[in-house]
């Protein structure tokens, strides 16, 4: 039992060759403890995904070295899949099969004797809560079904080692729940080993031991709490009458002493620099009322810590020109009793709700909840079946072409084009919107300098670095300073430090007058929203303040329960109800 | 409005050129299609291999061979003695005809009762054989008017003096070259046109499009002009490369043959966009792009005659932008043809380029998801 399960030595893997050569991983060394659950944690483009892959035999490495239960990876990939049980991000359901015959066709394909099927299979549908649907298409469960689904796929011979890439991106918080306590289930029922890769930081915390993946290198291995301990005395949670955290979090940023300034519901939490002690009088002495508590640390406090290099500190902001003061007055956004059908299914069910002028609007929900059906039809790139949408007065859908000057969208999937340069897209936008002459150049100049993409202007889009591939699209959504602006999924697959800059910058632009409506799964970030509604299965749960919103989940058990806690509490009513 | 247009069309040249994949695809295949063409598609046959199986071996028969061993059509490959020889030579396609010259040929001859020949023929591919048939013929009449000239005889009472026009030589090559510029700048701008939209939906490029100010009649042309330009440079390229590699006479006025081209890209810009418009992904817009070249290429008449198929497929050629464009180009070049002459021609590519694009302009609009 004491042999590691999983051993990698000085593992090196790149993709590509010459100029666009890209290095996955370089020189990794960890070890996976058996009987365990080890936590792979890093941004998207850290190198989770091939690690992974490396480990099963589908890729060859350039070097190094890796021990799968005592066999080669390199050498024996079959032997090695055989022993092993990965399940990828995207697990291969047959969508046109029902869930019992996708069962049944992974115990077929693993070789799982026909009579240890029915005891092995009613495990799996107890732990998955999938009993109830047995004869349902895959195709036809929900996100967080299908994940589970998966993972029962997975487990139908129970792997001396499993490996899981992202299980829970995307998954609402209900199953995500669901999923950690299979896996947790297995570990201690089969003696399990488990390697799960992961983007959420709070995931971090239920793993016995985490690996921290940054740029293709090893940054640290340790348990949750170990990193953490290394924050106690930095971390701290600030909060001041009169001023709403958002305001409170834009000052907390700006100061010199403090490292990372978040916004944790009512309050902001931050993180101080090595040797700065904050005093509650001092620190904003411009804020009356600043109340000043140490926090216990988290996982999170020390990524971020980890992570923040020196040289990329000054975070890239650019002035944003005050709107004028509208002469219009009503809603900037409307939408009542919205429908969207898809044939049969119904994608969005008569949603209805507002956003105000300058307000920051969170949409928030699982994958498949509704969230981008609803985010096309209101920027008029989706038809409606019913209902009725009006943006800065109009629909986009059928407005006069000016109307949508006014508006800047950002979809969820980087959509500028990949092979014209930086100053090249920018000029494209900007001629699209209208903008010519000085007014174009000085645009330009603005958002090269703003998002500090001058050393990147003549780089081909597609090349980017993640991080400087969105603060393009950013910069593009706002060369016309539109009114309102639409962001899909701005955060998803961007490392901590990425979102911090979002969240930054898209204060910075509702200070300044615009209307900002956005989709989320990362039920914390709901809390840098004015407002927000959570949708399920096209339906809103919960319209209202964040503090609304928590506030309905608070019990004398839970008396602080965060967003998170607050949807679970959202969906169970919901059940119990129906 | 017209700014908008420029902007677009200048980062659709962009997004063309800066990829090195789309930019072969703009170089290397006209260029390789037109060699392809140039030399191998060719209505001519040279060096056809033949057997001679002379019973005779007089001197008119020997007069006769030496007038086949003269055609630069034929080769002779062998000489054969007996019938049991034809058979094998045939069959593994090592001759495609033989000659068998009856025995005492020359003796008949000398004796005024004429000599008679036969002609074996491969008839597998129907249309070479028929080929090699009509060059025989005109040796063997040729070999008839100098026996009757060398005997004093009047020789036919009816001699046929043949002169054709256009092409003096029945050159093939200028009759396949010319349909080239056709069918090689269809193809670039069909699919140069009907990828471009598809592109952006599947990069997601084309929901950012959408949600500007720009109008879908401002991407429609934006879209537009990259094809007619690139239409117009690979069309000039294919008529110099005939004119100055092919030596293929341009007799007619280089301005009709431009109004035509500019035409005839229009509505191939608008069949693409149509095609790319009712596209998801660029593998539906390729496919879609040579579902429609195929036929359009069969029924334009660049091989064979519209006027020899059915009627209802007659029918249909009129609504293939290429026939059009066919007749004018080797009107001009052949025929010297001017703007007057070819007027029957310009409105209908007019009213495909129209509708055409009104249709998609229709797609983009209702088409989006």
């Amino acid at each position: 039992m004491s042999q590691p399960a999983l051993i990698l030595r000085d593992v090196h893997k790149s993709f590509g060759s010459g100029e666009r050569r890209l290095c996955a991983l370089d020189g990794v060394s960890i070890q996976v403890a058996p009987g365990s659950v080890t936590g792979l944690i890093g941004p998207d483009g850290a190198g989770k995904t091939t690690l992974m892959r490396l480990c099963c035999g589908l890729l060859k490495m350039d070097g190094g070295s890796i021990e799968v239960l005592g066999l080669d990876a390199a050498q024996q990939p079959a032997e090695v899949q055989a022993a092993v049980g990965y399940m990828p991000q995207r697990f291969g359901l047959y969508e046109d099969l029902s869930v019992q015959e996708n069962l049944d066709l992974y115990a077929d394909l693993q070789g799982v004797p026909k009579d240890d099927r029915p005891e092995r299979y009613a495990r799996l549908m107890e732990m998955t809560r999938l009993a109830p649907f047995t004869s349902r298409l895959a195709g036809k469960l929900s996100g967080g079904m299908k994940q589970k689904l998966g993972l029962a796929c997975a487990l139908v011979r129970p792997p001396r080692l499993l490996l899981l890439d992202e299980p829970t991106v995307g998954v609402d918080p209900v199953s995500r729940r669901e999923l950690w306590e299979i896996v947790y289930t297995q570990v201690q029922e089969e003696g399990m080993s488990v390697l799960l890769s992961t983007a959420y930081l709070d995931e971090a915390e239920r793993c016995d031991e985490v690996i921290l993946l940054h740029k293709g290198k090893v940054l640290g291995q340790a348990s949750p709490g170990r990193f953490s301990e290394e924050m106690v005395g930095r971390v701290w949670e600030v909060a001041a009458e009169g001023l709403r955290p958002r305001r409170l979090q834009a000052e907390l940023a700006r100061h010199p002493g403090i490292d990372d300034a978040i916004i944790n519901g009512d309050r902001v939490r931050i993180i101080s620099s090595q040797g700065y002690q904050p005093q509650a009088g001092t620190l904003l002495p411009t804020v009356q009322g600043l109340r000043l508590e140490a926090a216990a640390p988290r996982f999170e406090d020390a990524f971020v810590d980890r992570l923040a290099d020196p040289d990329e500190a000054q975070r890239a902001t650019p002035e944003i020109n005050k709107l004028a003061p509208a002469e219009r007055t009503g809603n900037p956004i409307e939408v009542e009793k919205l429908e969207r059908r898809f044939g049969d299914f119904v994608a969005v069910k008569r949603i209805s709700f507002s956003v105000g002028r300058g307000e920051i609007f969170g949409l928030l929900g699982a994958n498949g909840a509704g969230k981008t059906t609803t985010f096309r039809m209101l920027c008029g790139l989706l038809p409606l079946s019913s209902g009725r949408v009006s943006v800065a007065g109009h629909d986009l859908r059928t407005a006069a072409a000016r109307a949508r000057g006014r508006i800047g969208y950002m979809a969820q999937k980087f959509s500028l084009y990949a092979n014209l340069t930086v100053a090249q897209n920018l000029r494209f936008f900007s001629a699209a919107y209208k903008l010519r002459g000085s007014r174009q150049q000085e645009r330009i100049e603005w958002a090269l300098d703003g998002f500090e993409l001058a050393s990147y202007a003549d780089t081909n889009a597609g090349t980017l670095p993640l991080g400087y591939k969105q603060r393009l699209a950013f910069a593009a959504a706002l060369m016309h300073e539109p009114e309102i602006l639409f962001l899909d999924e701005p955060t998803s697959g961007v490392d901590p430090l990425a979102r911090r800059e979002f969240w930054a910058r898209t204060n910075a632009l509702a200070e300044a007058g615009v209307t900002v409506l956005v989709t989320t799964h990362f039920m914390e970030e709901a809390d840098y929203c004015d407002r927000l509604v959570i949708m399920a299965e096209g339906a809103v749960l919960a319209e209202g303040t964040p503090h609304e919103i928590r506030a309905r989940a608070r019990t004398p058990d839970n008396p602080a329960p965060s967003m998170e806690d607050a949807f679970i509490a959202l969906v169970q009513g919901r059940e119990t109800a129906a | 409005m017209l700014r908008h247009i420029l902007a677009l069309a200048v980062k659709e040249f962009l997004a063309l050129l800066r990829d090195p994949r789309s930019r072969f695809v703009l170089i290397g295949p006209p260029i390789m299609q037109l060699i392809v063409f140039g030399y191998a598609a060719s209505f001519d046959l040279d060096h056809v291999a033949v057997a001679i199986f002379d019973e005779d071996g007089g001197g008119a028969a020997r007069e006769l061979v030496s007038r086949i061993q003269g055609s630069p059509h034929f080769e002779i490959i062998a000489h054969i003695k007996e019938e049991a020889q034809v058979a094998p030579l045939v069959d593994n396609k090592k001759v495609l005809l033989v000659l068998r010259i009856e025995p005492r040929f020359s003796d008949h001859l000398a004796k005024g009762r004429g000599g008679s020949l036969q002609l074996i023929l491969d008839g597998r591919n129907s249309n070479t054989a028929m080929l090699a048939l009509n060059y025989m013929r005109a040796i063997v009449l040729d070999f008839n008017q100098y026996l009757g000239k060398v005997r004093g005889s009047t020789g036919p009472p009816v001699k046929l003096s043949m002169r054709a026009w256009y092409n003096e030589d029945l050159n093939s090559h200028w009759f396949i070259i010319p349909g080239i510029v056709g069918l090689l700048t269809l193809v670039v701008t069909l699919v140069v046109t009907a990828l471009s939209v598809a592109r952006e939906r599947e990069q997601g490029t084309f929901d950012q499009l959408l949600v500007t100010p720009l109008r879908p009649t401002a991407i429609l042309m934006g879209k537009s002009l990259p094809g007619l330009v690139i239409g117009v440079i690979e069309a000039s390229f294919i008529i110099v490369v005939a004119m100055l590699w092919f030596e293929i006479p341009l007799r007619g006025s280089l301005g009709a043959l431009y109004l035509g081209l500019l035409l005839f890209l229009f509505s191939a810009v608008g069949i693409g966009l149509m095609i790319s418009a009712i596209s998801v992904t660029q593998q539906q817009a390729v496919l879609g792009a040579f579902l429609f070249l195929v036929p359009a290429v069969i029924l334009s008449g660049f091989a064979t005659p519209i006027a020899n198929m059915p009627e209802a497929v007659q029918w249909l050629t009129f609504l293939d932008p290429l026939r059009y464009f066919l007749v004018i180009v080797r009107g001009v070049f052949l025929e010297g043809d001017g703007y007057a002459l070819l007027m029957d021609q310009y409105w209908p590519m007019a009213i495909i380029g129209l509708l055409s694009l009104a249709a998609a302009g229709w797609l983009f609009r209702h088409r989006m998801y």
